[in-house]
């Protein structure tokens, strides 16, 4: 192709969906350029599901733009899925049928010509070649994530939505999903990758948009985020409540931010704090995502 | 509307299939037995004791030919109803279907149509078990998987369109009992309609089950003309339900 600026692979412009007197998505702009893992971060009720469903043509937009990979929303959305892999939240395997024929299904909802070879392809990346048989209740619960991932990956897809890929997994589970949908990005599929883990938005995402409350408050690169946020340092107290109270209010009175963490409190831009803002028993640690997370979305991070 | 993309028909479809796989022995042995116990009770028992004839048949045959619309109505208004309701609410199946290049209309279509085709066989087990008791093959009885077809077409869209209205799965009883089970009773399977009070006589015309039961008596005792009106309204019954499926699922399916 011989554009010069290539059309983003995601675009949302001004988009409102409202659920009777509940405004889920509420004038959201939001580009992911072809070729980057975008992750959108943010508390439970951010909006974030109801973004993806809007993706996929499964809501419809009550006000604004949606193109997805140069196809209109919601009247080509049909054209726009059948390039666009979605890897849900929740689980919703064929459980009674068997690895390969889970696969099957999708390669043929996705029109793949060579099912065989695509349902071959999906085993190996799930690693499950050895289970092919097998019905989907025998296995475990790693191995059914890496089922799903491959079953929204059957007919190779430019983009991927992947809606929380890791929520209620165990630690060891998550750093395998996470490698494997880094392999993805590597070879250059764009996906955009919901999630309220920081850990995870930091570890696979090119950029973070924050989202809270409807919209996107906040984007850029981790590191660019964390600058512009909350600085280079981060010093956390943990004393009893009173003591808490008593170092919150010097901090603030220097204008200082101070955010909740767990049973202790966090002093974000401690750099810039004048002498006896930061208490002796203080923490001192680098600015992270979590501090921009907490700060921008008012809710405390997993 | 929009177009139905047969490769989109065919992909639910075979979903279907790869599920249909894991259970089609305990649907079909009961679809088998069903109708042996209901002539061996209602055909011999009622049969050799209390009534003799019935519309000039064998009470086996008068029972044995309007069992199929029972097993029709019991093979899909049910599994469709169900079987939607599961795969959309606690399965999410729908909602994995959906992300894919598949439009709601097409998966209400396939749905229906993989059911309308089992029902269509599953039709048939009736009348081939009252062959056992003494009901005499005949050529009409080619066309009865085609009758079965296009009333289960219609109780599939039944079935779905209930699944799509219904907020919780117990009140499914309200609809088995209050349609399903008067629909199948006064089909005129087990007794004759024209015995009934005038109203109720009236009622049963508008029971689609009762004109597949007289549909299937014709196809083995001899089809009349007014035979061709009972098979447009089966199709009218059928057209109208996949219409209103397709409708109430779009609306219970995308936000």
């Amino acid at each position: 192709m011989s554009r010069g600026v290539s059309e983003p692979a995601i675009q949302l412009r001004g988009v409102v969906k409202r659920f009777g007197p509940i405004t889920a998505v509420d004038g959201l702009d939001l580009d992911v350029p072809a070729g980057i893992c975008l992750g959108l971060l943010g508390p439970n009720g951010a909006g974030k599901s109801t973004t993806m469903r809007l993706l996929t043509g499964q809501a419809i937009a009550d006000e604004g733009e949606i193109r997805v990979l140069e196809h209109e929303l919601p009247k080509q959305s049909k054209e726009a899925r059948a390039l666009m892999g979605v890897v849900p939240q929740l689980d919703n395997l064929d459980v009674d049928v068997s690895v390969q024929d889970n696969l099957a299904v999708f390669a043929r909802l996705y029109r793949v010509k060579d099912v065989r070879a695509a349902v071959d392809r999906g085993l190996e990346l799930a690693r499950l070649t050895g289970r092919r048989t097998d019905e989907v209740d025998k296995l475990s619960g790693g191995m059914r994530r890496r089922l799903l991932l491959a079953r929204g990956l059957v007919h190779r897809p430019p983009l991927i939505l992947l809606d929380e890929p890791t929520v209620g997994l165990d630690p060891q589970i998550r750093t395998e999903l996470w490698s494997l949908i880094d392999g993805l990005r590597s070879e250059g599929t764009t996906i955009l990758m919901s999630t309220h883990y920081i850990e995870e938005a930091q570890r696979l995402a090119d950029e973070v948009a924050v989202m809270a409350h409807g919209k996107i408050v906040a984007r850029g690169r981790p590191s660019e985020l964390i600058a512009q946020h909350a600085g280079r340092e981060t010093a956390e107290v943990y004393a009893p409540p009173a003591r808490l109270a008593e170092v919150r209010a010097t901090a603030e009175s220097q204008g200082l931010r101070v955010r909740p963490a767990g049973p202790a409190i966090a002093i974000v831009g401690a750099e810039r704090a004048a002498n006896g803002a930061i208490p002796p028993e203080a923490i001192r640690r680098a600015a992270s995502l979590e501090d921009v997370f907490v700060l921008l979305t008012g809710e405390e991070a997993e | 509307m929009r177009r139905l993309e047969p490769a989109a028909i065919t992909g639910v479809m075979s979903r279907e299939v790869a599920n249909f796989r894991s259970y089609w022995k305990s649907t079909t042995f009961s679809s088998v037995l069903e109708p042996v116990i209901y002539l061996v009770a209602f055909g011999l028992g009622l049969g050799a004791t209390i009534v003799d004839r019935v519309d000039g048949l064998e009470y086996v045959e008068f029972v044995g030919t309007g069992m199929v619309a029972t097993a029709v109505i019991f093979s899909s208004a049910l599994p469709a109803m169900f079987g939607s309701f599961v795969k959309e609410r606690f399965q999410r199946t729908y909602d994995a279907i959906l992300a894919a290049p598949v439009d709601v209309e097409e998966l209400v279509t396939a749905e229906i149509l993989w059911i309308s085709i089992r029902a269509g066989v599953y039709g048939c087990f009736p009348l081939i078990v009252s062959m056992f008791f003494g009901l005499d093959p005949s050529p009409g009885m080619l066309l009865v998987p085609l009758f079965c077809f296009i009333t289960a077409f219609g109780f599939a869209g039944f079935g779905v369109a209930t699944a799509a209205s219904v907020s919780k799965i117990d009140q499914f009883s309200y609809v088995t009992t209050l349609v399903v089970t008067p629909l199948f009773l006064v089909a005129g399977t087990f007794f004759p309609i024209d015995e009934l009070p005038e109203g109720l006589q009236a009622a049963a015309n508008l029971n689609p089950l009762h004109h597949l039961v007289e549909l299937v008596r014709h196809a083995a005792f001899g089809f009349e003309l007014t035979d061709l009106l009972r098979v447009a309204a089966l199709l009218v019954f059928a057209l109208a339900l996949w219409r209103l499926a397709v409708r109430l699922m779009e609306k219970r399916l995308i936000d």
